[in-house]
């Protein structure tokens, strides 16, 4: 292999499993490190200048970092991450003063975002500072989008929403309350604006037409019934529940209906358990609360009797299954079950009733818009696309990675450069030597398994709607948290020409990822380490030939645990512990470069 | 040194052997040697073969004396028995310890001030008597401990730190071991695993005395240019003349070996070494052969490395000669071990 190249972004990026998983990318070791500080304030910093909402996050993020954390390939778990961010926006100090500003002079430049959710919401976050005028468009009440419509409060509470949002929209935006629009072609011809930012979401549920759909007012669509409770037009909901659907919408639908006088809640899924869209989590906390999971039930029809419903026919199925995938399906018979309210959440797609097809902004054939993946532009140079409006529905992060995305397009639209031309991602290394064997973090493991969230009793959480359940972790309990981060961005960089091929370094990696072996290929060398390197996802790092031998040092990155022993044990310093730092250009960044 | 012990934390997938353990758990306390000492390789390696025999680790005994080297048997095999004798002291402790017990496997380390200066009478008398237990020496050429001065195997010319050269000629413990009737003798290398683990397993398993004399390079006083013990200068005068594969016994040997090419040994328990030869005109069962070709390439500064001789014909083994107890004395009935004063006065009557 050719000796790999650390001075590419990606590669040290990569090792950051955590940040390289987050659509955003925050910096999560650094924060951690920060909390483990008692730096709350400063963590949530960190935390805010990528994914700009660490309060929300903290609790409801989908954590695509959790299953990539290195911990989770060490031990079973994976650092508690999402829930360490709850800690820093829990325990930080008051950060208005610490936040980005608007000019008093503005560019002269007007940006119009159409829904008030977490992407548009990025986009005004990064755009007010640079000068431009924001105005947002939302068609209810409160700002939030589906972060408050579709999550319940006893998941999400309103004030954390509302100190959130408010940093953004007290920057200077011009949010325009129970304003939908309409038309986009009337926004466009008012040439008020200089680009269109479309951050309206997904709001439109699936629907399930089977027999006597249409015969009853007790079917309800996941996502607008979530909407109207969060607005308290809905506080009761029968006694027995069907939901009908596994994924996080259906684990809000069903906890939902147990805080609005549900006493049996079922959960009805086509599939077994292993194809569940929810995440782990949420299925757990569901369970908790006594809701009842159903697999291998497809529904057939609505049971309606003299205009009231009284339960809801499945077929019941069996499945043969290999290697995860289902190779046959069998019925197996019919099988009824009661209820009195049906709640559907088996999905939801983005709809555009309001953008009329003549207009340059391209649809296709399911009336998705055509967007660069990219840039988020759209067929008409100056509308802008992004979060769930975009491609469909994902989650907050990505709506957030959106927003910032297309605010670097619209930045660079407006300044008249093409969009295209975005700024690379970087990453800086610094020693982190201190000492002849010390370095500046903690580099001791810590065998601390996983600590749990505290939650309200089960007694006292269905007293009321918006309850939070989660607690948060206590001081105590994250004050070991944080030492289960192995600090991956801590890099092992190896400089080939200070090696002396003494072994100590192999000798003394508590988990052999080190080996000096003749070179070969890719697949040679992952069979001949010392511990075989078997995570194809996971680098090789190999260097150059060796001074003495030439053979080369291979390291697999899988599960290094960045103690930084082998750092400690080299007698020429040839390996050293260096902080990568991933550059992640923003607007703001590329504002900079417009100006110099 | 290092500022933090070794994690317990291992690699996920790290193999078990006979016993159920991973190498892991054949480790010791964490090593205080200098960043980069040759010897935390050699203990690297002893944890590897002890790991690789499936030995229990109660069943070793370690012992050693005083020196940088002596410290290594405190970062091995945790479980193991151990003796940390005076200076240059360690084989007659071993001596005494084999006679007591010999269902124990005897390791004792040693460097070359311990074992060529201070210790010399004891080791050579160890070898004559054939005592049953793996000698190795970490030879790095320099007192490490006392700060870096020549040791008795320093070679003429070769450079201290501050410069000064070596003029008294050195003592080869591989020629003394020969000359002594050494029936395993071996040299290996720090910085080379894979000819070093199969020695020692060999060494553990063979049937009398064998001493692997393992260079070691010092990286803080004896790792610089015009060293003759450094890094760079053994590797470029590193010459393996015999590979040793070490196969257990009732394990089939899996590899091809080139006719006229390999050797087989077979050992005490049944277990056999298989030796490459590098060299074809070498012959690791002629002893006096041996000894010449050492000395031969000795003087054109060459280290032979590898199974240098082996005899496992030999009669002279300690046990044996001396008719030592076959059940070890802390398993004799205390009226055996202590006849008394009635049997003590019949033992006197007999030579009044």
């Amino acid at each position: 292999m050719e000796p790999t190249q650390t001075a590419e972004p990606d590669y040290f990026h990569k090792v950051v499993d955590c940040q390289w998983a987050c659509p955003a990318h925050t910096d999560v070791p650094e924060y951690i490190r920060l909390i483990a500080q008692g730096e709350f304030t400063e963590a949530y910093l960190v935390n805010r200048a990528t994914n700009v909402f660490p309060g929300i996050l903290g609790r409801v993020c989908d954590r695509p970092c959790e299953p990539a954390c290195r911990r989770g390939r060490i031990e079973d778990k994976p650092v508690a991450i999402c829930r360490l961010k709850r800690v820093a926006a829990d325990h930080r100090d008051e950060v208005a003063q610490r936040l980005p500003r608007a000019p008093a002079k503005k560019n002269g430049k007007k940006i119009a975002c159409i829904g008030a959710g977490p992407a548009s919401l990025t986009v005004a976050n990064d755009l007010l500072p640079l000068g431009y005028e924001v105005t947002i468009f939302e068609q209810f009440g409160v700002p939030g989008g589906l972060m408050r419509t579709n999550i319940p409060a006893f998941r999400l509470p309103v004030q954390v929403l509302d100190e959130e949002i408010g940093y953004i929209v007290s920057m200077g935006a011009d949010l325009r309350l129970n304003s939908p629009v309409n038309s986009l072609r009337k926004l466009l011809d008012s040439r008020e604006f200089d680009a269109v930012f479309v951050g309206s979401g997904a709001p439109k549920g699936k629907e399930l037409e089977l027999p006597g759909r249409r015969d009853t007012d007790r079917i309800h669509i996941g996502i607008s019934w979530l909407e109207s409770v969060a607005f308290g037009h809905i506080e009761r909901i029968g006694e027995r529940v069907l939901i009908i659907g596994v994924g996080n919408t259906a684990m809000d639908c069903c906890r939902t209906s147990l805080r609005l006088g549900a006493k049996d809640v079922q959960v009805m899924a086509r599939k077994p358990r292993e194809f569940f869209k929810a995440s782990a989590w949420e299925l757990e906390d569901a369970e908790q609360e006594t809701v009842k999971i159903v697999v291998n039930h497809a529904p057939k029809s609505f049971v309606v009797k003299d205009g009231k419903l009284t339960g809801m026919m499945f077929d019941k199925l069996e499945y043969d299954i290999e290697n995860g995938e289902i190779k046959a399906t069998r019925e197996l018979g019919e099988e009824f079950f009661p209820c009195d309210d049906v709640i559907l959440a088996i999905g939801q797609e983005n709809a555009f009733p309001w953008i009329e097809r003549d207009i340059g902004v391209e649809l296709d054939r399911w009336n998705v818009p055509k967007v660069d993946k990219v840039t988020f532009q759209s067929t008409r140079p100056e509308v802008f696309f992004g979060g769930d409006a975009a491609f469909g529905p994902k989650n907050i992060i990505w709506s957030v990675e959106h927003g910032h995305q297309a605010a670097i397009s619209i930045h660079k639209f407006c300044q008249g450069e093409p969009v295209t031309a975005r700024m690379p991602r970087g990453v800086t290394l610094t020693s982190r030597k201190m000492g002849m064997h010390e370095w500046s973090y903690k580099n001791e493991y810590n065998g601390a398994e996983r600590r749990l969230v505290p939650h309200v009793a089960l007694v006292e959480r269905f007293k009321k709607v918006n309850i939070e359940v989660e607690l948060g972790f206590t001081a105590e309990q994250a004050a070991l948290e944080v030492q289960r981060c192995l600090n991956c961005d801590m890099q092992t960089v190896f400089t080939a020409k200070l090696c002396i091929e003494c072994d100590a370094c192999i000798d003394i990696c508590p988990v052999d990822c080190l080996t000096i072996t003749p070179n070969g290929t890719e697949g040679e060398l992952r069979a001949r380490l010392k511990a075989p390197a078997t995570n194809p996802q996971q680098a090789l790092y190999v260097s150059a030939a060796l001074p003495q031998t030439a053979r080369v040092m291979v390291k697999d990155e899988d599960v290094c645990v960045h103690c930084g022993l082998c750092a400690e044990r080299c007698p020429t310093a040839a390996w050293d512990m260096q902080k990568s730092t991933i550059k992640i250009p923003h607007a703001i960044d590329e504002d900079a470069t417009c100006r110099s | 040194m290092s500022y933090i012990n070794k994690p317990k934390v291992a690699h996920p997938s790290l193999p078990t052997n006979a016993l159920g353990l991973t190498r892991r758990q054949y480790e010791g306390a964490m090593s205080t040697l200098c960043a980069g000492c040759g010897h935390d390789s050699v203990t690297a390696a002893i944890v590897e073969a002890c790991w690789g025999i499936d030995l229990k680790p109660e069943q070793l005994a370690k012992l050693s004396g005083i020196g940088c080297s002596s410290k290594t048997t405190a970062y091995f095999v945790a479980g193991a028995h151990g003796f940390n004798s005076v200076h240059g002291r360690m084989p007659s402790i071993a001596s005494g310890a084999a006679a007591a017990n010999r269902e124990l496997t005897y390791i004792g380390i040693s460097g070359d001030g311990d074992s060529l200066s201070i210790g010399f009478g004891q080791l050579a008398h160890a070898i004559r008597r054939n005592i049953n237990m793996l000698y190795i020496i970490e030879n790095n050429g320099v007192y490490g401990l006392t700060k870096g001065q020549f040791s008795a195997s320093a070679d003429i010319g070769t450079k201290a730190k501050k410069g000064e050269v070596n003029l008294t000629p050195p003592i080869d413990p591989v020629l003394l071991a020969l000359s002594l009737g050494a029936t395993f003798v071996a040299r290996s290398f720090s910085g080379d695993k894979q000819q070093l683990v199969p020695l020692i397993q060999a060494g553990l398993k063979h049937n009398g005395f064998a001493l692997i004399d393992v260079l070691s390079p010092c990286v803080t006083f004896n790792d610089h240019e015009g060293s003759t013990r450094s890094y760079t200068f053994t590797r470029e005068h590193y010459h393996p003349v015999i590979e040793a594969d070490f196969v257990p016994k009732a394990s089939e040997i899996t590899v091809d070996y080139q006719e006229g090419q390999a050797l087989s040994v077979e050992l005490h328990d049944g277990s056999q070494v298989i030796l490459r030869k590098l060299d074809a005109s070498y012959d690791p069962t002629d002893r006096s052969a041996a000894y010449h070709f050492i000395e031969t390439k000795i003087k054109n500064h060459e280290y032979v490395t590898g199974l240098i001789h082996i005899d496992e014909s030999s009669t002279t083994e300690f046990h044996t000669l001396n008719k030592t107890t076959k059940v070890p004395l802390n398993r004799l009935p205390f009226e055996k071990l202590s006849p008394g004063n009635a049997a003590l006065q019949k033992l006197q009557a007999r030579w009044r």
